[in-house]
């Protein structure tokens, strides 16, 4: 089951190797990651996407802690957080093919950045489910490259 | 392309360089002795290290500055501070730093790096050690500025010995060092947003352990090495005295509690006594203390776990639940939350099982005979014990050596220390003479098998050197014994790698030669003999016992 931990940590050099070598030491499966500072300058934000049960999420978390320069650690509830992840498809579409692309863009509210004689380039925001779907719906197209972010999220609500 | 390091300093009228800041925080934390090996690119350290009184000890091999920085540090309670330089000197040290992690010891490692506007290019003696030792330190830093370094000590100092203690990097580059700094100010705190260790264990945890143990028919504590560094000795031996509930320890618990008390058990593990082992499986309540869960200690926890309630007390919430699943978790200084439950608990343990308890000791009693052709090494472990003063520091290397020593050795007011984590030969002789230096006015013993001793023996310079009286038993079984006993049971005998007959040296001539007394042991009766003879003399000695390599470990 996919967990998404955010985390907040000192924006300092080393933090990216240390959490990244954390998950890979302790074999720990790591969907995606992606860090960014915050409102503070002097802290950064990372979203973790993981994969595994609760006794593996747990150890995650402690671990996590663990390291001096982690400031907090939540471990998001599911149906409790917004969660959107960036991608990039090219997709290789011949002439013939464009309209049915396109169509499918206007559908699915990808925006079209990039066009040439052979391709077809979709900016996608949206869900992990959503950009799958897009994925499935691209795919007899053929994909020339697939480029996607990890997720970022944010709790839902005042907190 | 080359960037030419800047000139930014030129102008600024300093008051001290990198490297004074670096002795003058070292001063602060009242640090006496440094253990250490320099080189070209930790000089200017070692220069402002003239003028100040810290002691600087000059060790033979740069792993050794680990763990005689380990043995001090274990032995008095301070962090353990080691330096070498940058490149082999580093990475030399590198077991000593892995051995201080997977045992909790708070060391702080200071390294010369090469100038920082050199890093990443791969010159000459640069290695990435924060990299390198990312895994098993508890924390690191690579120093870009001078200025920095105040607080960066402080915070090393704080994270090393606090929460779960362990060692702290601090690598230096040489241009750091040598740089000028027009003010600064040693910090009074530590302050780190995301590092605030937990002492005090949750009272409701508290109170529920209280009620598990009161509903317990067969309970038992376990205390590992937690116990031990969070100086909780007294503690655990009024909980255990006031609850009735009987004992047993890891091999980094061993002390925890007085041997000879009825309560005790012994070691559980691998290599542990039946009568601890036994107790253990049977329990239907167990209270692990600072104990990690180690596959040694406790080779099938799940199975524990399936029959007993475990309650689990730690300073590092991460061992609660990883290696085996717990009821009532308490996080916090094993110290205060011991304090805390002996004040609500009464010795509801029923008689049956305490008569039990005490019929496997009985029952399982120490093993092996005094023998006129070899020194039993258990037999003479026992002697040696008796014969040791009541605040003794025993350090036992890693080996069958090990085994004999941890089951056999009765800890009084004193110390048993080993590399327990990471298993590393070649500890006891360094950690010994940490210890010694740590407590001049202790008995310090180590004892090594003769592959672990050849591992250390350089360290001999050292102790001549620095005078240290340090008392050292060699079991020459002329092999590697333990992996030799392995051999035997499950690779049908076919020795490989594991005999050390035929080139060793004659230990006694080994240690004349460096000025230190010696002598030879055949039997269990020349060893006892010799070593009251030993432990009267001052000054360091080597009594080579003639162990018979078939003796098995426990
Ligand atoms: C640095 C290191 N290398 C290898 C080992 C694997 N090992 C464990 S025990 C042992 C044999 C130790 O031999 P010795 O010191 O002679 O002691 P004995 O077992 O004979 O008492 C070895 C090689 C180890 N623990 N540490």
């Amino acid at each position: 089951m996919k967990h998404t931990l955010s985390v907040l940590v000192e924006n300092q050099p080393g933090i990216l190797s240390k959490v990244a070598g954390l998950f890979s030491r302790r074999g720990f499966n790591i969907d995606s990651l992606a860090v960014g500072v915050t409102e503070d300058p002097t802290v950064s934000r990372m979203t973790i996407v993981v994969d595994g049960d609760e006794h593996m999420v747990e150890q995650v978390e402690k671990q996590l802690n663990k390291l001096i320069q982690v400031i907090k650690v939540r471990v998001l509830e599911p149906g409790r957080f917004i969660s959107r992840e960036l991608s990039l498809v090219k997709v290789s579409c011949r002439t013939g093919d464009r309209g049915d692309v396109m169509k499918i863009a206007e559908l699915m509210q990808a925006r079209i950045v990039d066009v040439t004689t052979s391709t077809l380039t979709l900016q996608f925001c949206d869900t992990d489910e959503r950009t799958e779907t897009l994925l499935d719906l691209l795919r007899p197209y053929g994909f020339k490259e697939v480029v996607r972010a990890g997720a970022i999220a944010v709790e839902k609500g005042c907190h | 392309m080359f960037v030419y390091p800047k000139k930014q300093h030129k102008g600024v009228f300093a008051v001290a360089t990198g490297a004074e800041i670096m002795v003058k925080c070292l001063e602060k934390e009242n640090v006496r002795r440094i253990f250490g090996y320099p080189g070209a690119a930790i000089c200017p350290f070692y220069d402002c290290l003239s003028a100040s009184a810290i002691k600087h000890i000059l060790v033979r091999e740069e792993q050794n500055a680990a763990h005689m920085a380990s043995g001090y540090a274990r032995s008095c309670g301070k962090v353990g501070v080691c330096v070498v330089t940058s490149g082999p000197g580093a990475t030399n040290l590198i077991t000593g730093i892995a051995t201080a992690y997977m045992d909790s010891i708070p060391l702080v490692v200071i390294t010369g790096q090469v100038n920082s506007w050199l890093l990443g290019r791969d010159v000459f003696q640069e290695a990435d050690i924060t990299g390198a030792c990312e895994s098993f330190t508890k924390h690191s830093y690579l120093v870009k500025d001078a200025a920095d370094l105040p607080r960066i000590f402080k915070e090393a100092f704080h994270i090393a010995s606090t929460g779960r203690p362990g060692p702290v990097l601090i690598d230096v580059p040489t241009d750091v060092q040598n740089q000028p700094v027009a003010t600064w100010q040693y910090p009074e705190k530590a302050n780190i947003r995301g590092y605030k260790p937990r002492t005090q264990g949750h009272a409701l945890q508290v109170k529920k352990a209280l009620a598990a143990i009161a509903e317990a028919e067969r309970p038992i504590i376990c205390c590992g090495g937690g116990v031990v560094l969070a100086n909780a000795r007294d503690e655990m031996t009024a909980f255990a005295k006031k609850s009735g509930i009987p004992v047993c320890a890891t091999m980094m618990g061993i002390g925890v509690i007085p041997m000879d008390s009825d309560l005790y058990l012994g070691m559980i593990g691998m290599h542990g006594r039946e009568s601890a082992n036994l107790t253990m499986q049977q329990a239907d309540l167990v209270l692990l203390c600072g104990a990690r869960v180690g596959d040694r200690a406790v080779s099938a926890p799940q199975q524990i776990a399936e029959k007993a309630r475990i309650i689990h007390i730690d300073v590092d919430p991460a061992e609660i639940g990883k290696n085996m699943p717990v009821d009532i978790p308490i996080v916090g200084d094993v110290r205060q939350v011991l304090k805390s439950l002996t004040e609500g608990v009464t010795d509801t343990v029923p008689e049956a099982w305490k008569q039990k308890v005490l019929d496997y000791k009985n029952q399982f009693p120490p093993r092996g005979e005094p023998r006129e052709d070899f020194v039993e090494p258990r037999v003479f472990i026992r002697d040696l014990s008796a014969m040791m003063e009541d605040n003794a520091i025993l350090v036992a290397d890693v080996g069958q050596n090990q085994i004999w020593a941890a089951r056999n050795f009765n800890v009084k007011e004193g110390r048993f220390l080993t590399s327990g984590g990471l298993g590393t030969m070649g500890y006891a002789i360094p950690a010994a003479v940490g210890a010694k230096m740590a407590k001049p006015h202790r008995q310090v013993v180590a004892v090594c098998g003769d592959g672990s001793f050849q591992m250390a023996m350089c360290e001999l310079g050292t102790l001549v050197q620095t005078g240290t009286d340090i008392k050292i038993i060699i079991m020459q079984n002329g092999t590697l014994g333990m992996v030799k006993e392995f051999q035997d049971k499950l690779y049908k005998g076919r020795y490989i790698g594991t005999i050390l007959k035929g080139g060793e040296p004659d230990f006694v001539k080994l240690a004349e030669s460096y000025g230190i007394r010696a002598s030879f042991a055949k039997n269990n009766a020349a060893a006892k003999e010799q070593a009251a003879q030993m432990l009267q003399q001052d000054g360091p000695y080597i009594l080579v016992c003639r162990v018979d390599p078939a003796t098995p470990s426990i």
